[in-house]
């Protein structure tokens, strides 16, 4: 499951940083979105599509994203949301009553604030008139918060969005076993002590051992880490490219924030402690360090390591969207449009992370695109081997002809 | 040969010398070179490690054959004469097979045991000095390691499985009534214990890959790969291939290290079995329970004991000494004779003769949500066929669909199934009381009550809904499918599926054609069958067909011995003795008193007097009392649920004491009892082939084994015949005619066969 959104810029240089999920910061190309100039599209002379609206993006800001288990690790999920909330209504001073609908992705859950959306919203000083609602699609749960957003924009129900997405994995909902719960519910219910004491009498040492969130797909019960290590095995992607490209990803990354191009991050003071300015997981070393890590998840002889792969992060993001027509009624200079998008989906267990290498061409030709009319490309992976793995598959006339019904790659 | 030596010498230029150093070219030019030269094995090299690889021509799995056996000494002799081979990885080129054992063919042309013995140790010297290489040899197992293949893999230093299910690593000898004749009985104990040993080369269980880490058989684990720039299995086995030789450089450095560490409860085991004592013991407790359990029939399982236990005892010297011989005596003998045949007729009884079916069966519908019907459905949804359950009655449907999800549920149990698989699979299933969905149906089977006018109603119901190309499979024992089909429409899509019960536990499917089924129909039905995983006998038309109808006498001859006053127990263990699963009288409260009837007064009414000899008054009565056997609690044995020992049904005395004969003398010893029940078994299996209900003995010999458990060490009723003896059937047969009559009359095939004892069933 995946999905690439497409989107033409307007003639801005920079774009909107809106981050599409937690992780892979570090691993995304995201410099040479910056380095393109003004792009045209070459093929079309617009993506307009007749009788839809357009959709814009006013603005989008995240917080500074942290190694989990580091200065966030005693905030909750909606305390992040909020805090992305706040930042974008100071950076766009929307008044907040024009705000339609608030969306929000996430995967793993607090269950204390299950619709994680409102809580923040409601936080962050939103009117409590707006509605909202949290979406979930593992690791591109906020890309679906945007595109449910794009679908309400364009279906006329709403003209003014916010669609962001929020992640704490230092804490994660870890529950009583299944036997405790029921023991425990059983009890809420029983009347008299004798009931009770006969309820208590049923229960054995192993009720208290500790029920903890999936890490992996329920489906095939593999970790996404061991998927992407099969995966690069699968498509002959070495130890060398992955450190190679993950070096790449670091390298840039730490340029773009040492350039101060990362401007859509807004500092967060948390409670108590510093305020935090900058993104920690940024950390650019060397092929020979990274060479010595031993392998992560298929051990001893896989390939995926702590370096080569994103680490579990902390963090949120907002966005504004609009219907184009709002946004310049409103005068704003809006960063972007949002023309399409795609979700697929393949299966879980072999093709768990290929998700790149079917969406791409397909979003391309639903635009009516080619490579030829892209200047950069951003995917959001945790893995590099993933990543390298779907350029090879894309690159691959056998694999497009065997797995993706398509004559040529 | 000539070409492999050639290599040889030509890797002694210096020019040759250099360009290995540089580790490009080698693999490639040794490798095509060598393929030249060897038909079973070829071998190329990657940096200093050398890939050997195993390719049988012109068969889907690896063999050990002669011809294998003498490569693969040449090519190791080559790598260990070699400088620039540090190590050895092991492969096979063929996905799903590693080795799958030695070439039984090759045992069974063997006159002597001699000849087997020396194959044995020719083996045995092989592995040894594999096991003895100072150059690692890594064996890369991918699918079925079993007999040989083990034993070969075990020999080498390091093991290194994928973790599929086609990898199931094992020492099945034994259920060919030998045991692992190349150092298998020596190298197990060693490395997996003494118990896990025992284990494995008395039931010849396969192992899987996961199984296999834990116990020690393989050092390492590579998960199978979905599809890259290559289909999934090929780059796999490449996998594979790249993760083995990384450890086979890893070990020639000594950077890895081939010992395993061993967990707590190992060394415990390991140390307790350093006192000569607990040895013992253990050796006592193996030999009780296989005495037990084979009640002296089989010879293999005491030898292996034997074996194992001179290893131990006595040095490996004399464990290899004795390991050939006993290989070689037990390779002579009949049981394994046997146990080779009945290999042979399942492999037989797993190809459709009928070719490739116009249509593939994509939907299934059946009829009936009883034991049958849901059994039916289990073993097909678990196949990813979409299946239609349909009964009458909502109890009825919601009772068989229990039955299928407490099936797939077992197998969660046991870790076969993910529980998301399992309900994965259960969504194949449809249950439902009306009609709908029939019209997309391929085929329709239909396990109803055994009762005609009930069949035929079903029959015109379902013929009303289905579409023209639909198959009509009727689920019956005993009743005649071309009455059955006497209302079709369509008589030539109408045939006999007859499964048997327990459905996802008995191997066998026995399906029946009418002159009227067409050839398609009858290849769609094969395909089905094996699809659901059944071994498959297809035979004519006629009252009981073949299964049925070979049981009816013997059961017949069960009533008279009960009549005779032998008591129930006492026939249980005078059957069981013989070889057979289950006793007599349990058959039949496990089959139903009212089937047995029911089928006795059919087949009685078709064959006369022939199928006489019991009296159907004694089924009748406990019918009628209730006594149903296993299904009404109570038939000759009480059955409670949860209570495993079985006590006699008391209330049954006086019905056989109603129905009481005398026995007559001459006939009535245990042998004679265990003989005047298989003798008539026999005879009517042996007419069935005269008559053209069978086509094949083998086909014959496996419905037997595999549908009515006659006993595996004898074959089955036609390979019995052949190794006892034709002329001594027909003796007995006549001896017993002489008491009670023409129900022991022996048939003309069998007098035949008597009468020159050249003519075999199997030649």
């Amino acid at each position: 499951m995946t999905t690439i959104l497409t989107y033409s810029f307007k003639n801005l240089p920079s774009t909107s940083k809106w981050a599409l999920r937690f992780s892979l910061r570090p691993l995304s190309c995201s410099s040479q979105l910056r380095a393109a100039p003004a792009v045209q599209t070459k093929s079309k002379k617009t993506l307009a599509k007749p009788n839809i609206r357009n959709i814009v993006v006013v603005d989008g800001v995240r917080t500074p994203f942290l190694l989990s288990g580091t200065s966030y690790k005693d905030l909750m999920p909606h305390d992040l949301a909020r805090a992305a909330l706040t930042g974008l209504l100071h950076r766009t001073n929307v008044p907040k009553e024009v705000v339609d609908y608030i969306i929000f992705g996430t995967v793993i859950q607090e269950v204390k604030t299950s619709n994680v959306a409102r809580e923040a919203a409601l936080g962050a000083g939103f009117s409590d008139k707006t509605p909202a609602h949290t979406v979930t699609m593992a690791c591109i749960s906020a890309n679906q918060a945007m595109t449910t957003g794009v679908g309400l924009l364009t279906s006329g129900q709403c003209d003014v969005i916010v669609a962001g997405g929020v992640e704490l994995m230092s804490d994660v909902p870890i529950r009583h076993s299944r036997k405790m719960r029921k023991m425990m519910l059983d009890l809420n219910k029983a009347k008299t002590l004798g009931q009770r004491l006969s309820l208590l009498s049923k229960f054995r040492l192993n009720f208290l051992s500790p029920e903890l969130p999936a890490v992996a797909e329920f489906s095939t019960s593999e970790t996404m880490g061991h998927s992407a290590d099969r995966l690069a095995a699968a498509f002959a992607v070495s130890r060398l490219e992955q450190d190679e490209y993950a070096l790449r990803s670091h390298s840039l990354a730490k340029k773009a924030q040492d350039e101060g191009l990362l401007s859509d991050v807004v500092p967060f003071s948390v409670p108590g402690k510093d305020t935090i300015t900058k993104d920690n997981g940024i950390r650019p070393s060397s092929l020979e360090q990274m060479a010595k890590l031993k392998p992560a998840f298929i051990k001893p002889y896989g390939t995926v390591t702590a370096a080569n792969s994103s680490f579990l992060t902390d963090g949120a993001s907002a966005m504004l969207i609009m219907a184009e027509e709002k946004a310049l009624a409103m005068g704003y200079k809006p960063k972007a449009y949002l023309r399409d998008f795609m979700y697929v989906s393949q299966d879980p267990k072999d093709q768990l992370l290929l998700g790149p290498t079917y969406a791409t061409p397909k979003v391309l030709e639903k635009a009516g695109l080619t490579m030829n009319d892209i200047d950069a490309f951003e995917f959001h992976e945790a893995f590099s081997g993933q990543i390298l793995a779907n350029f090879k598959a894309m690159d691959s006339d056998w694999f497009a002809q065997n797995h993706m019904g398509r004559k040529t790659k | 040969m000539v070409a492999s030596r050639a290599i040889g010498s030509l890797s002694r230029f210096p020019v040759l010398r250099i360009l290995r150093s540089r580790g490009y070219i080698c693999r490639s030019f040794t490798g095509s070179s060598a393929l030249l030269a060897r038909s079973h094995i070829n071998y190329g090299v990657k940096g200093d490690v050398a890939v050997v690889r195993i390719n049988s021509p012109n068969s889907k799995v690896n063999t050990l054959t002669k011809e294998l056996h003498l490569e693969f000494v040449e090519v190791m002799n080559e790598i260990w004469a070699s400088d620039q081979i540090r190590s050895a990885v092991l492969i096979s080129s063929k996905p799903g097979c590693f080795v799958a054992g030695a070439d039984i063919n090759m045992l069974a042309a063997c006159k002597t045991p001699q000849e087997v013995v020396q194959i044995s140790q020719e083996a045995q010297r092989t592995f040894e000095k594999l096991e003895k290489s100072t150059k690692p040899v890594v064996a890369a197992i991918s699918g079925s390691c079993l007999g040989g293949g083990l034993e070969l893999a075990i020999s080498c230093q390091y093991r290194i499985a994928t973790k599929d299910r086609k990898t199931v690593l094992g020492t099945p000898e034994v259920l060919l009534g030998l045991l692992p004749g190349a150092g298998g009985t020596q190298r197990l104990p060693k490395m997996v214990g003494v118990p896990a040993a025992f284990d494995m080369i008395l039931t010849g269980r396969n192992i899987r890959a996961d199984r296999a880490k834990k116990m020690g058989l393989v050092d390492q684990l590579v998960e199978p790969l979905g599809p890259g720039l290559k289909p999934a299995e090929e780059r796999t086995i490449e996998y594979l291939e790249e993760v083995a030789v990384s450890f086979a450089k890893g070990l020639a450095d000594k950077t890895i290290s081939p010992k395993r560490d061993k967990g707590l409860m190992e060394k415990l085991t390991a140390y307790a079995l350093t006192i000569p004592f607990v040895r013992q013991q253990i050796y006592k407790k193996v030999e009780e329970k296989v005495r037990k359990q084979t009640k002296g029939l089989y010879p293999a399982p005491l030898k292996i004991i034997d074996v194992v236990k001179t290893g131990i005892e006595q040095g490996t010297d004399a464990g290899y000494l004795s390991e050939s011989q006993k290989f070689g005596e037990l390779a002579m003998t009949k049981e394994s004779k046997a146990l080779m045949g009945l290999y042979h007729g399942q492999v037989l009884c797993k190809k459709n003769k009928f070719g490739v079916p116009q249509k593939e069966v994509k939907n299934l519908a059946i009829l009936g949500a009883g034991l049958m019907g849901a059994g039916i459905a289990q073993v097909s949804v678990d196949k990813g066929l979409k299946t239609i359950l349909k009964d009458a009655t909502l109890p009825g449907l919601g009772r068989g669909q229990q039955q299928v999800f407490k099936g797939l549920n077992d197998k969660v149990k046991k870790k076969a199934l993910t529980s998301f698989e399992r309900d994965a699979i259960f969504s194949n299933l449809t249950g439902q009381l009306d009609y709908q969905g029939f019209e997309k149906a391929d085929m329709v089977i239909e396990a109803v009550f055994e009762d005609l006018s009930l069949k035929h109603r079903v029959l015109k119901e379902v013929e009303a809904v289905i579409p023209d190309h639909c198959v009509f499979a009727s689920n019956t024992s005993a009743l005649p499918i071309s009455e059955i089909a006497a209302v079709s429409k369509r008589p030539e899509k109408v045939i006999g599926m007859h499964y048997f019960s327990p459905v996802d536990k008995m191997q066998l499917l026995e399906i029946i054609t009418t002159q009227k089924t067409s050839k398609d129909t009858t290849a769609s039905a094969v395909a089905i069958g094996l699809k659901q995983g059944k071994v498959i006998i297809v035979v004519k038309d006629g009252p009981g067909f073949y299964t049925t109808r070979c049981l009816a006498p013997m059961m017949s001859e069960v009533i008279r011995i009960l009549q005779e006053e032998v008591d129930p127990k006492k026939l249980d263990s005078l059957t069981t003795s013989f070889g057979f699963p289950v006793g007599a009288a349990t058959l039949v409260d496990e089959v139903g008193v009212d089937v047995a009837k029911h089928v006795a007064e059919d087949l009685g009414k078709a064959f006369g007097e022939r199928f006489g000899g019991g009296s159907l008054e004694l089924l009748t009565q406990m019918v009628s009392k209730g006594f149903l056997g296993r299904k009404s609690g109570k038939g000759f044995y009480i059955y409670q649920e949860g209570v495993k020992s079985k006590n006699l049904n008391s209330d049954m005395d006086s019905i056989l004491a109603s129905l009481k004969m005398p026995p007559k003398s001459e006939v009535s010893s245990d042998e004679d009892i265990q003989y005047r029940l298989v003798t008539r078994f026999v005879n009517e299996a042996v007419m069935c082939l005269q008559e053209g209900i069978l086509a094949t003995p083998a086909e014959g010999d496996i419905g037997a084994v595999f549908g009515l458990g006659f006993p595996p060490c004898l074959g089955g009723p036609f390979r019995f015949v052949d190794l006892y003896g034709a002329q001594k059937v027909v003796d007995r047969l006549k001896k017993y005619e002489a008491a009670y009559g023409n129900q022991f009359t022996p048939c003309q095939l069998l007098i035949d066969h008597a009468a020159s004892p050249s003519k075999k069933f199997y030649q």
